[in-house]
């Protein structure tokens, strides 16, 4: 049960987030912070079908976390969901197309490693 | 630095703060107020009303709204290096605030997590840092 909820953790959280780099970058920079110009970019934003399944997908990833997080140490729960980072920057890779160099991999593996660790 | 340069900086240093602060003491709260197992689906929606969950969340909405706020500038990449220095902040909160014990291989684990962000964020120049008013590269 307790892996079962941090493979749906990891998988949705990691969709998730990328479906939200993809929208915000779509919608474009953010520099007014009045928050009527705040109230129009969220509008907007609620219009933005990949930013709402980036929604869905961390709703989901939540659901699942609050699950874990109720039999399980903090301690335990939040640094073992750090995996997601390392699917995250192989899909930051792949598929946004960002630049990632031999020291992040190598800090992607370190951060793997940790997360291993911790789940002993 | 330019004037550019040097707003986008603190601008991105201020709203990353916002993001590992607000998901720390989410997480801190959320656990607070949780009771020991969810027995039933409709028990992880009652969980939400709770006070101290219910303030967990709200601090979540805050994380993810100043998350959202920062990627519409930052890379990914660059992002989640910087907000994961939270993992370390929150086995803090765990052992202090939450009497966890934390044994010495999780201890090894988070700092080996930490010593992975160190290396990344020493990597290359943030893409972030170039702004929008040069060339889109």
């Amino acid at each position: 049960m307790k892996w079962l909820l941090i493979a749906i953790i990891v998988a949705s959280t990691s969709v998730g987030e990328v479906l939200q780099a993809v929208g915000m970058r779509r919608h474009g920079e953010i520099r007014d912070f009045r928050p009527s110009a705040l109230g129009r970019a969220a509008s907007v934003l609620a219009r933005n079908s990949v930013v709402i399944g980036s929604v869905v997908a961390m709703a989901v990833s939540f659901f699942a976390y609050l699950g874990l997080l109720a039999f399980t140490d903090l301690s335990f729960a939040v640094p073992v969901t750090a995996v997601t980072y390392v699917v995250e920057t192989v899909l930051a890779k792949y598929v946004l197309k960002e630049r990632v160099n031999g020291l992040r991999w190598a800090g992607a593996a370190l951060v793997l490693c940790g997360v291993a660790l911790v789940s002993l | 630095m330019t004037p550019e340069t040097a707003r986008l900086r603190s601008k991105t240093w201020i709203c990353a703060a916002i993001v590992v602060l607000a998901n720390v003491f989410g997480n801190f709260f959320l656990k607070r107020g949780m009771p020991p197992a969810l027995e039933s689906p409709l028990a992880y929606i009652t969980v939400l009303f709770r006070p101290w969950v219910a303030l967990g969340v709200t601090l979540l909405i805050v994380w993810l709204l100043s998350r959202m706020t920062l990627l519409s500038w930052a890379d990914l990449s660059y992002v989640l290096p910087v907000t994961s220095v939270g993992y370390v902040l929150v086995a803090f909160v765990g052992r202090w605030l939450l009497d966890e014990r934390i044994t010495s291989k999780r201890w090894a684990g988070i700092l080996l997590i930490v010593a992975g962000v160190a290396l990344v964020g020493g990597g290359s120049a943030p893409r972030t840092w170039r702004g929008k008013s040069g060339a889109h590269s």
